[in-house]
C-alpha cells in the first residue's frame, strides 16, 4: 500500500473517528464527524471522505459520460445520463451544423452517446458537449450499468484494470464515470466481460481485486 | 386499536403475553438488503409475522412538474397492503388508512434525508407488506430505511420504528395481531437513533400521562436494539472479506 | 416546509421575524405560547343536521354536521353503533385547497380527529343498537373547512365535539321510538403544537404553520387521558419536548372544554 486506506465500512449518521479535514460523504455536528453514506471510510490527503457502495450518479464537470437520448426539441437533444437530472445537449455543442427543428437527423431518440459534462450549476442542471475528440455516437455494441462508486475500480489504477480486460477479450469497451459501460466485439469476449466486471462490482471494496479479475480472464469461469 | 371487546386473556398469571412474550420483549426480527435488483435500492424484513419489503428509486426527476420543489427533493413513500396480507382479503389499492401512513411515513423519512441535495427530485419509496401481523408501519419505516440506505441516498441517521401499548391494564412492547385487535392502546414511533429524536409518533386509545411515556420509553429502548441489526445487516452485505489482507 | 396546508414558498423575513419573537417569549399575534385563539361556538347552526356546530378559532372557521341515520352494524361488533368521519377542504376557504377527492391532507387531519372521538368513546355505542345484529344507527361526522387560517385538527376536533354534544338521534323520523339525545360519555380535546426553531407553540395559526418544522397533536380527555396522538410534517421532537406537550395538551385542553360545554347551556361564547 503507497498510501493509508481504511476500508471500514460505516452507515449513514454512524461517527467517523479519523484523523483530517472533512472531506466528501461526510457532516459535522457539533464537534464530531459522522457518515452520509452506507460507504467506505478513505483518508487521503488530509481529508476524511466516505465513498458510497451505491446510489446515483451525480455529475462533475469535465466527465466523461454515456447517455442515451430521450427527447428531441427543435434547438437540443434530452439526454439521460443516470443522474437525478436529464442533460440537454444543445446543437451549439455538436460537431454538426444543426438546422433549427432538425435535431431528429442526427440523434434520434434511444441513440446511445459518448459525451462530456461541460457544465454543472448549483441546482443540480447539467449540460454535456460532444465537441471533443474522441466523443461521438455510439452504434452497436451493448451497455450494462453498475454503481458509479465503482467506476475506479473498473477502470483501475492508471487504467490497469479497463486494459486488463480488453487485452484479454479484444473488445472494446467505453466506461462512463455514471456507471455506463459500453461494450463492443464478439459475443464470447462480451460475455467474459460482463460477467468480469460483475466480480469487480461485488467485490470492489476488497483488496487484491486485479489478480483475481486476471485469474479468472485466464481461468474462464468465476 | 379495533375497539374489540374479548374474553380472550391476553396476559397470563405468570405476566407472559399471548405468545410467550414478556412485557419488554420484540418479536423475532429479520432482515436483508438488495433483495430487488432492478431497484436503486431495497430491502426485506420479517418482524413476528410481518413480512415486508422496500424498494427505493431515485432521486429522480419529479413528475408531474408541478409537485418539484424548487429547493429539495421530494420523498414519496407508498404503504400498500397486498390483498392477501391479512386474513380478510383486503380491497387493493390505497385506502384513507394507507393514504394516512404513507403521509407520515414520508414525512418521517424526510427528516432523516439530507433532501436539500437533490432540488427538484423526487425519491420514491415502495413498502409493500405482503403479510402483516400488526406494527407494519414501524417494521414497513424500518425496512425502508434499509432500502435508502441501499440506495446511497445521503442521511443524517438511520431510522428505527417501534410500537409500545397496553393490554390487559399492562403496557408492552411491540404488540402482536390478537394484542393491536383487543388491546387498550398503540402508540407507534420512529425514532432517529443517533440523536434520539422522534420522526414519527401517533398514539390512540386509552393512557393516563405515566402509561404513556412508559410505553414511549419501552419503545425507544427496544429501537437501539433493532438500529444495532440494522447496521449489522447493511454491514454484512459487504461485510465478510472486507477487511482482509 | 411547504405543504398544501401553507401558501408554497414563504418569505424569509417573515420566518426570522417569527423566529425573533418567539425568542423573546411572544407571537406574531400577541399571543403566550399556551394561549389559544379565541373560540366562539354556534351549535344548531344546520337544522337540518341532527347535531351541528359553527366554530371559530381566531380566523379559522369550521362547519361540522351530523347526521345520524339507521345501518347495519359491522359483523365483528352486532351490538354497536358505527361513527363515521369525514372532512373535506373545499376550495373556498383556502387559494391552496383544489377540488377533487379527499387529498392526504384531508384524510390524515379526519383519521387524527376520529382517533381522538373513536378512542375516547366519547359517544356511548352500545346505547345505539336498534336490534342487535341487524340494525343501528350510523353516526356521521361530516367535517367543513370554511375558512383556512391554520390548525385544522383544533377546529375540527373542537366543533366535531360540540356538534356530536348537541345531537338528537332521530327516531321518531324513521319510525324507532321517541327522539333521544345522542349519549356522550367523555369529552376528548385535541391540542396541536407547531415547533418553530426551538420553541413550540399551541394552536399554531396560519403564519406560525408555514414556517413549523413539525407538528404534534395530542388528544386527551376530561380525566386526563391521553386518547391521540399525531406528529407531522419533517421536523422531529425530542422525547423531553413530547412529554412537556402531553403536559400541555392536558391543561389547555382543559380550558377549551369549558369553552365548549359552557356553550351547550345556551350561552354563546
Amino acid at each position: 500500500m503507497d498510501e493509508k486506506k481504511v476500508r471500514d465500512i460505516v452507515v449513514p449518521g454512524e461517527e467517523i473517528v479519523a484523523e483530517g479535514k472533512p472531506g466528501r460523504g461526510v457532516f459535522y455536528e457539533g464537534e464530531k464527524m459522522y457518515s452520509m453514506y452506507l460507504g467506505i471510510v478513505d483518508v487521503r490527503s488530509g481529508y476524511v471522505n466516505v465513498i458510497p457502495l451505491s446510489g446515483c450518479y451525480i455529475p462533475k464537470k469535465g466527465d466523461k459520460v454515456i447517455g442515451k437520448v430521450i427527447d428531441l426539441a427543435p434547438m437540443n437533444w434530452v439526454v439521460d445520463i443516470n443522474a437525478p437530472y436529464y442533460a440537454p445537449l444543445h446543437v451549439n455543442d455538436v460537431p454538426w451544423r444543426v438546422g433549427f427543428g432538425d435535431t431528429g437527423r442526427f440523434l434520434e431518440i434511444g441513440d446511445v452517446i459518448l459525451a462530456k459534462v461541460s457544465n454543472v450549476n448549483e441546482m443540480g442542471q447539467v449540460w454535456i458537449t460532444l465537441k471533443e475528440q474522441g466523443l461521438r455516437k455510439l452504434e452497436g455494441g451493448h451497455l450494462i450499468h453498475i454503481s458509479p462508486s465503482k467506476v475506479p475500480r473498473v477502470i483501475g489504477k492508471g487504467g490497469s484494470m479497463i486494459q486488463l480486460l480488453k487485452d484479454s477479450t479484444n473488445c472494446r469497451i467505453y466506461v462512463g464515470q455514471n456507471g455506463t459501460i459500453w461494450i463492443s466485439g464478439e459475443p464470447d469476449g462480451i460475455v467474459k466481460v460482463i460477467k468480469a466486471i460483475r466480480m469487480i462490482e461485488r467485490e470492489a471494496h476488497t483488496y487484491g481485486l486485479t489478480d483475481r479479475v486476471k485469474e479468472f480472464l485466464e481461468r474462464g469461469d468465476e | 386499536m379495533m375497539g374489540m371487546k374479548s374474553d380472550i386473556r391476553l396476559i397470563d398469571d405468570n405476566g407472559l403475553r399471548i405468545d410467550g412474550r414478556l412485557p419488554n420483549q420484540l418479536r423475532p426480527i429479520k432482515m436483508e438488503v438488495g433483495v430487488v435488483k432492478r431497484a436503486d435500492g431495497s430491502a426485506y424484513i420479517e418482524w413476528g409475522g410481518n413480512k415486508i419489503i422496500a424498494a427505493v428509486y431515485g432521486p429522480r426527476e419529479a413528475y408531474p412538474k408541478h409537485v418539484q420543489e424548487s429547493d429539495r427533493a421530494i420523498v414519496r413513500a407508498r404503504y400498500n397492503m397486498a390483498a392477501f396480507s391479512v386474513d380478510e382479503r383486503k380491497r387493493p389499492g390505497p385506502d384513507r388508512r394507507s393514504v394516512e401512513l404513507s403521509k407520515v411515513i414520508s414525512e418521517a423519512l424526510t427528516s432523516a434525508i439530507f433532501v436539500e441535495k437533490f432540488p427538484r427530485t423526487a425519491i420514491d419509496v415502495y413498502i409493500e407488506v405482503l403479510q402483516a401481523d400488526a406494527g407494519t408501519r414501524v417494521a414497513g419505516i424500518t425496512v425502508a430505511s434499509l432500502a435508502l440506505a441501499d440506495a446511497g441516498i445521503p442521511m443524517r441517521d438511520l431510522i428505527v420504528g417501534c410500537a409500545a401499548g397496553k393490554v390487559d391494564d399492562v403496557v408492552v412492547l411491540d404488540l402482536n395481531k390478537e394484542e393491536d385487535n383487543f388491546g387498550q392502546a398503540d402508540v407507534p414511533m420512529a425514532i432517529l437513533p443517533r440523536t434520539g429524536e422522534i420522526a414519527l409518533l401517533q398514539m390512540d386509545g386509552d393512557l393516563t400521562y405515566d402509561e404513556l411515556t412508559n410505553a414511549m420509553e419501552m419503545a425507544m429502548d427496544a429501537a437501539k436494539k433493532i438500529y444495532n441489526m440494522e447496521i449489522e445487516t447493511l454491514k454484512a452485505k459487504y461485510g465478510g472479506d472486507v477487511n482482509e489482507q | 416546509m411547504s405543504s398544501k396546508f401553507t401558501e408554497g414558498v414563504v418569505a424569509e423575513s417573515k420566518r426570522s421575524y417569527i423566529h425573533k419573537l418567539a425568542s423573546e417569549g411572544t407571537r406574531i399575534d400577541g399571543r403566550d405560547f399556551d394561549e389559544v385563539r379565541p373560540i366562539k361556538i354556534k351549535t344548531g347552526f344546520i337544522q337540518r343536521a341532527d347535531g351541528s356546530a359553527l366554530v371559530e378559532l381566531g380566523d379559522t372557521k369550521v362547519l361540522v354536521g351530523v347526521k345520524i341515520e339507521p345501518g347495519e352494524p359491522f359483523p365483528d361488533t352486532p351490538d354497536m353503533g358505527i361513527m363515521t368521519t369525514n372532512v373535506e377542504l373545499v376550495p373556498l376557504a383556502s387559494p391552496t385547497f383544489e377540488p377533487g377527492p379527499p387529498s392526504e391532507e384531508a384524510i390524515e387531519l379526519a383519521r387524527v380527529v376520529d382517533r381522538g372521538i373513536r378512542e375516547s368513546h366519547t359517544i356511548d355505542m352500545e346505547k345505539l343498537v336498534i336490534e342487535e345484529g341487524e340494525k343501528v344507527w350510523v353516526v356521521f361526522i361530516d367535517m367543513h373547512v370554511l375558512d383556512y387560517h391554520g390548525n385544522l385538527f383544533d377546529a375540527c376536533g373542537i366543533a366535531a365535539l360540540a356538534a356530536l354534544n348537541n345531537a338528537t338521534v332521530p327516531a321518531e323520523r324513521f319510525g324507532f321510538g321517541d327522539d333521544f339525545k345522542l349519549p356522550i360519555m367523555h369529552y376528548p380535546v385535541p391540542v396541536t403544537f407547531a415547533k418553530i426553531g426551538e420553541w413550540i407553540v399551541a394552536d399554531p395559526n396560519l403564519d406560525e404553520e408555514s414556517i413549523a418544522s413539525a407538528r404534534l397533536t395530542v388528544t386527551t380527555n376530561e380525566e386526563e387521558k391521553v386518547n391521540a396522538m399525531q406528529k407531522g410534517l419533517f421536523g422531529t421532537f425530542t422525547y423531553e419536548e413530547v412529554k412537556k406537550s402531553i403536559n400541555r395538551s392536558m391543561s389547555i385542553g382543559k380550558q377549551v372544554r369549558k369553552i365548549i360545554l359552557g356553550d351547550e347551556n345556551g350561552k354563546e361564547n
